[in-house]
């Protein structure tokens, strides 16, 4: 038996605000994936639950009428990565929640529950930080948007307010259109594993070759997911060629900073920053429809 | 102890029961509905031992809240053997010699089943990668794979 003390289900976005509100202590579920884990380990005590699930509403993926992607908080990874609208308009992001956990873990995992875990190894942390993700938040005090850099706080610390709830995450057309996409996760095993390095490349081009825009965002490369705003500077405006991946990776790994964990040491990861900087930059410029030479 | 009454079916047949709050679909299925097909490998969702179906896909039923379960359609390996005759899946497992010490057997079952009841066809490596959330600590993969492809084709 999990040690749950209180269980409530929220029906609206509204009821779960009004539900965190009456209770301080309370805390919102969504898959339960992680929580649940949480709880069975130890790490979460007495737990006092406000459930998600029964929201509809957060469910949802759909496209408006200016071409902003928005995703439910509350989709699954199996939902987004079978969706047409994501397939057809930022397929990188189905690669990308295609590597979490493995089948069943997909079926109930949600992005809202990954973002909100504030981890740094969350696999679709990288590709949403490369896409300018944004994050709608509703509280008490009305509703919020923010780039998702700005919601990482640390480790596990996210800037989910008090009575807060996030329920969707907005990609703009302009930061997906056009744009190839690559994530490469790096683990021990192909399922079932925590990234020991992970990356997320989309790349935009003009003519055949010459870089209009290019975003590199790694996880585990420090303590919360990251861009490398250097890397992705010395990239844009230039012919691609092998020479811009080996100063693109140089760069990322200035850039970094990773710790040595059970998993994998600094150095690895620092090896492993600048290689996988490169492949996935590479993958992204030949789906952007770039030629190599 | 906080409970909450939840209908749901289950292989087939209609429950109607209450449910402690704290339970994983897991322990209300094995402790209280007696399916012990349905194992306890891991409990925290790694090993995929407690796989079942809801509403035709496989999930983990360790971290799976029972009072989530109201108003599901769920599948445990109980259901899959009728009037006596083994399901195709569980034929092929059992003809390829896919099951050694069977702990993982029920949850890669109903996995395969989901797969087949899909309708869709699948490689060698699509089967590999739909049955990646379980762990045959036997090490007995090849011949599960076998098993499934056996049961995957026409």
């Amino acid at each position: 038996m999990y040690d749950i003390v209180n269980y409530e289900e929220a029906g609206t976005v509204q009821e779960a605000i009004r539900l965190l509100q009456a209770n301080p202590r309370a805390r919102l579920i969504a898959g339960g994936s992680d929580l649940l884990v949480k709880i069975y380990k130890g790490k979460i005590t007495d737990a006092e639950l406000v459930s998600l699930r029964g929201i509809i509403a957060l469910k949802d993926i759909s496209i408006e009428g200016d071409g902003t992607v928005r995703i439910g908080a509350c989709a699954t990874f199996s939902r987004i990565a079978g969706h047409p609208l994501i397939r057809k308009h930022v397929p990188v992001l189905a690669e990308a929640v295609s590597r979490v956990g493995g089948p069943q873990i997909r079926n109930i995992g949600t992005i809202g529950g990954n973002i909100c875990n504030g981890v740094t190894s969350s696999d679709s942390a990288p590709t949403l930080f490369a896409l300018n993700a944004l994050l709608r938040l509703e509280g008490a005090d009305g509703t919020r948007v923010g780039p998702i850099q700005d919601f990482y706080l640390g480790p596990g610390k996210v800037d989910l307010r008090q009575a807060e709830v996030l329920t969707e995450i907005l990609l703009t057309k302009e930061n997906y259109q056009g744009f190839g996409g690559h994530y490469i996760k790096f683990a021990m095993r192909e399922a079932m594993d925590i990234a020991t390095l992970s990356c997320a490349a989309v790349c935009k081009i003009v003519g055949q070759n010459v870089i209009a825009d290019f975003r590199l965002a790694l996880g585990v490369a420090a303590p919360t997911p990251m861009r490398c705003l250097r890397a992705e500077e010395i990239a844009r405006g230039r012919v691609f060629s092998e020479e811009l991946l080996l100063e693109t990776g140089r760069t990322a790994v200035t850039e970094v900073n990773p710790r040595t964990s059970w998993r994998a040491t600094r150095e690895y990861r620092l090896q492993l920053v600048e290689e996988l900087s490169k492949r996935a930059f590479k993958q992204a410029f030949v789906k952007a429809g770039g030629v190599l030479l | 102890m906080i409970t909450k009454k939840i209908n749901c079916t289950v292989n087939g047949r209609q429950v109607s029961i209450e449910v402690d709050i704290r339970a994983s679909l897991l322990d209300v299925l094995r402790d209280s509905l007696h399916l012990t097909g349905v194992k306890k490998g891991c409990a925290v969702g790694e090993c995929g031992a407690c796989t079942v179906l809801i509403n035709g896909e496989p999930y983990d039923s360790c971290i799976y809240l029972a009072v989530w379960a109201d108003g599901q359609v769920i599948n445990t390996i109980e259901g899959e053997c009728k009037e006596g005759r083994l399901s195709k899946v569980q034929q092929a497992f059992v003809d390829e010699g896919a099951v050694q010490c069977g702990f993982c057997t029920p949850g890669l079952i109903m996995s395969t089943t989901a797969m087949l009841q899909s309708g869709k066809k699948f490689t060698r490596e699509e089967i590999k990668a739909e049955l990646s959330g379980h762990m045959c600590r036997c090490t007995g993969y090849q011949n599960i794979i076998k098993a499934a492809q056996k049961a995957l084709e026409d």
